[in-house]
């Protein structure tokens, strides 16, 4: 797994690629908690995500609880149809903002 | 074919790349193959967080084509605490976010994907099998 983000106007954008799963979740559970800290609008870009397991989800739960929390927003871009069938399948599409 | 690897998380990985290569043989489909690898990260983690107190022990892992090649049975088997997954309540996933936990939405996304899944404890052995059409 790899992670980067970037600044797009107000918008912290931070793109994952690879696999996000039982040993590459922590990494971005850490990256994401300091990021969190420096925006109110947070874009996660999956475009190049292989795949999210359970551990993964509670990563974006986490997140999405914390934004809401400070007030601010994420939404979650460029999800795979793989991807999306996981948000579907576990109730997450319904308090995610996917584009 | 089989493989033993220790039960540590961070095995998980090569573990992975080691079934997919096996997959891409058969055949798979990236739809399955995608399933396939989300099972294997949360029966896999099962075991390396639950099955062996102290020392970590190790996870069989072995692979086959069933169905006349149309379908891949991959069976994991640890030596830990008993444990049978499957009889775990599935989540209420129609929860607002506020209730919202995480536990046991592992196994239900490998009870959902994967066309069939077993467990059974035989000769001091957890097997969690799951078949799936490749």
């Amino acid at each position: 797994m790899d992670i980067s983000s970037t600044r797009v106007d107000d918008n912290l954008v931070v793109s994952v690629s690879g696999r996000l799963n039982t040993s590459t979740a922590p990494e971005l559970d850490n990256e994401l908690e300091s990021l969190i800290a420096e925006t109110e609008h947070l874009v996660i870009d999956f475009a190049d995500l292989a795949y999210i397991s359970s551990a993964g989800l509670r990563v974006v739960l986490s997140t999405q609880k914390a934004m809401n929390r400070k007030g601010g927003t994420l939404v979650i871009r460029n999800v795979k149809p793989e991807i999306m069938e996981v948000f579907e399948m576990t109730g997450f599409v319904d308090f995610l903002t996917i584009e | 074919m089989e493989l033993k690897v220790e039960a540590k998380v961070e095995n998980v990985d090569a573990l992975t790349t080691a079934v997919n290569e096996c997959l891409e043989r058969m055949g798979c489909s990236m739809r399955s193959m995608t399933q396939i690898d989300i099972a294997l990260d949360e029966l896999f983690s099962n075991v390396c967080n639950y099955a062996y107190e102290g020392e970590p022990g190790h996870v069989n892992v072995r692979i086959s084509e069933v169905q006349d090649g149309n379908a891949v049975r991959i069976t994991l088997e640890d030596s830990g605490i008993p444990f049978d997954p499957l009889k775990q309540k599935d989540p209420d996933v129609s929860k607002s976010i506020h209730e919202r936990a995480i536990g046991g939405l592992g196994i239900f996304m490998v009870k959902r994907t994967m066309d069939d899944v077993l467990y059974e404890y035989r000769d001091g052995l957890n097997m969690l099998t799951v078949i799936k059409s490749l």
